[in-house]
């Protein structure tokens, strides 16, 4: 199953209830959700932890709308508009978290 | 001319991901017009409104980060950030490309509490 | 959405004149507004309009008069940096014709 977050990890609990429950499959952040993947951050260690049970993706235009292109935690995967498309059709069922 | 007060605008939120960033910057521009002791304040998600480098081209949407270097024309100098926002964050002052002023919680909350008009957004 | 003809080109204007698309504008577009204003570009008036441009390409937003007039007086001369000199130039507001005739939207917080 592939997961999408779009919210901040560190002003809302929608990452950490799907890395929770999310027992294997891909994980995707965009939109304000990208700040998980970057280093440095409170939510790193968590992150780091689900990198064993679940694939992460952050799509790069987000990391670099907001200047955090050059940040991305080791063990998580870039990808563009394309890479996001080919996670939608590569896994058989979506979830979106709001 | 009327007694001037003092206004602070709170940003807690990330930019682009919702409105709120460019909206709070918008109103802030407008209102420096009326000759107010007007303070910006930067905490939570909001210290990533300052980060450097945004590049929005591939999200299409207004970077309108440069603008917050604007706002010194506007005779908006008084820029507060959280230090613990920042930490929490991974961020530090040579990350931000607006010169702030780094406060504490206890300094932040005592800045709060002698204002006049607190907006929050 | 209204339009404007210049050169033969078509360009996407909104209901006040203001171009829709910054990359729309060159000189010809400049004057083309301007004269729709019934303004004759000078080298004076030239000043403004780059240095709005200018402006707008480093902060992204087009100043507010108050802002622009200290901004030319720092940038021009403070002869340059007032009022009366900018009003004469663009007589229904250094702000709002100005930034029509730089190819920029209205000043934020302009009516």
């Amino acid at each position: 199953m592939l997961h999408i977050v779009n919210k901040s990890p560190l002003e809302n609990t929608a990452l950490e209830s799907c890395l929770n429950l999310a027992g294997a499959g891909d994980v995707l952040l965009i939109e304000d959700a990208v700040y998980a993947a970057t280093v440095g951050n409170s939510f790193e260690p968590t992150l780091r932890a689900a990198l064993g049970k679940v694939k992460i993706y952050a799509l790069q235009p987000d990391l670099d709308a907001r200047g955090m292109g050059d940040r991305l935690v080791a063990g998580v995967t870039a990808v563009d508009y394309s890479g996001f498309v080919d996670l939608t059709t590569s896994n058989k069922n979506c979830q979106s978290w709001l | 001319m009327s007694e001037v007060k003092k206004f602070m605008f709170v940003n807690r939120k990330a930019p682009y991901g919702t409105i709120y960033a460019l909206e709070a910057l918008e109103v802030v521009l407008i209102t420096a017009a009326f000759d107010q002791d007007v303070s910006l304040v930067f905490l939570d998600d909001g210290v990533f409104q300052l980060k450097k480098g945004q590049q929005t081209k591939g999200i299409e949407i207004k970077n309108f980060s440069p603008t917050y270097r604007a706002l010194e024309g506007y005779d908006v100098e008084k820029l507060y950030v959280l230090k613990e926002s920042m930490d929490a964050r991974g961020l530090s002052e040579d990350d931000l490309l607006v010169p702030v002023t780094v406060l504490t919680t206890a300094e932040m909350g005592a800045l709060m509490d002698e204002q006049d008009v607190v907006l929050s957004f | 959405m209204a339009t404007i003809e210049v050169g033969g080109k078509t360009y996407e204007t909104d209901e006040e004149g203001y171009l829709v698309n910054l990359s729309d504008w060159d000189a010809d577009v400049a004057n083309h507004i301007a004269t729709t204003e019934n303004i004759t570009m000078t080298d004076q008036h030239w000043e403004v309009i780059n240095f709005l441009r200018e402006y707008f390409e480093e902060y992204q937003i087009a100043p507010a008069v108050r802002v622009l007039t200290k901004a030319i007086g720092k940038k021009l001369g403070a002869d340059k940096g007032t009022s009366e000199y900018l009003y004469a130039l663009y007589p229904y507001g250094p702000g709002k014709q100005a930034c029509k005739i730089a190819g920029l939207p209205k000043p934020t917080g302009c009516v």
